[in-house]
């Protein structure tokens, strides 16, 4: 499905974002990563861990109003069957939490903080996805 | 508490910019990973934008001695880009690739109830758990 080129959003919401992810570093120290605030939090209801319950309910219902309200639920659709997203899925949780990062924790926090480490995930997750997107789209057909 | 309520707004404003950025569109994702296709490259200014805050931001915050509310800084402490790195990266390229969605816009599309959206998130807190376990063992 075409999607349309909207700079002015999505440069908007890439700030609201940097600003989120910075704003959690000034006042608490903490890194925006959500696979790592995700998989540190599951099955830790400890003290230690409540900022990052509290951090899952804020996205998740700040997020979900927005995309209510300014996005339209029709506009989520996934195209892959389900034994494909069951697959995608296990390879999201598992690597992100091998490589210690998605897309927030090295592409926003990781890059922000100039993380050699960080540049060289981020460079792989996205040759990677570009890549399984070609092979699918244009080798594959689907 | 303080802690808890700060973490709480900047999840809010987080998945708002996820929502006005476009990131949480599936189709918008794939798009712009498609660059032999109709390529939206709506995405490289989502990460711009956000870049342009937090090269400088946390460059600033960090010199700072501690955080407004913490005693100190929780920053990652490894530098070697080893195997475990790049596989996990790749893996979780592969996935993003055949599915459209990263960790945080999968949780937000969450509201829509969509049963594809939960499948693909159960799947993806079991391969978080899965790699939770099998470090411990």
């Amino acid at each position: 499905m075409e999607t349309t080129f909207t700079p002015i959003a999505s440069l908007a919401g890439g700030v609201m974002i940097g600003l989120a992810a910075l704003m959690l570093l000034w006042l608490n120290g903490k890194v925006a990563g959500i696979s790592g605030i995700v998989g540190s939090a599951l099955g830790d209801y400890s003290a230690a861990s409540r900022w990052r319950w509290f951090f899952i309910v804020g996205l998740l219902s700040g997020g979900g109003l927005a995309l209510y309200q300014w996005v339209g639920t029709s506009e989520i659709v996934l195209r892959a069957s389900l034994p494909v997203l069951i697959a995608a899925g296990l390879l999201v949780g598992y690597g992100t939490r091998l490589g210690s990062g998605c897309t927030s924790g090295h592409g926003v926090c990781g890059i922000g903080r100039l993380s050699p480490r960080s540049i060289a995930a981020t460079c792989v997750f996205m040759a990677v996805a570009a890549l399984t997107v070609f092979v699918q789209r244009h080798v594959m057909g689907a | 508490m303080k802690e808890s309520i700060a973490a709480l707004l900047a999840g809010v404003l987080f998945g708002i910019g996820l929502a006005v950025s476009g990131m949480l569109i599936p189709d918008k994702v794939l798009n712009f990973l498609d660059v032999a296709g109709h390529w939206d490259p709506s995405l490289a200014l989502v990460m711009g934008g956000a870049l342009m805050v937090t090269i400088p931001g946390y460059y600033l915050v960090t010199r700072k001695p501690r955080p407004v509310l913490a005693e100190s800084f929780s920053l990652p402490s490894a530098t070697a880009i080893d195997r475990r790195l790049l596989l996990g990266a790749a893996m979780f390229g592969a996935g993003w690739g055949l599915s459209g969605l990263c960790p945080a816009p999968a949780l937000v599309n969450i509201t829509t109830g969509l049963v594809d959206v939960l499948v693909f998130v159960g799947a993806m807190l079991a391969g978080m758990l899965l790699h939770k376990l099998t470090q411990r063992a």
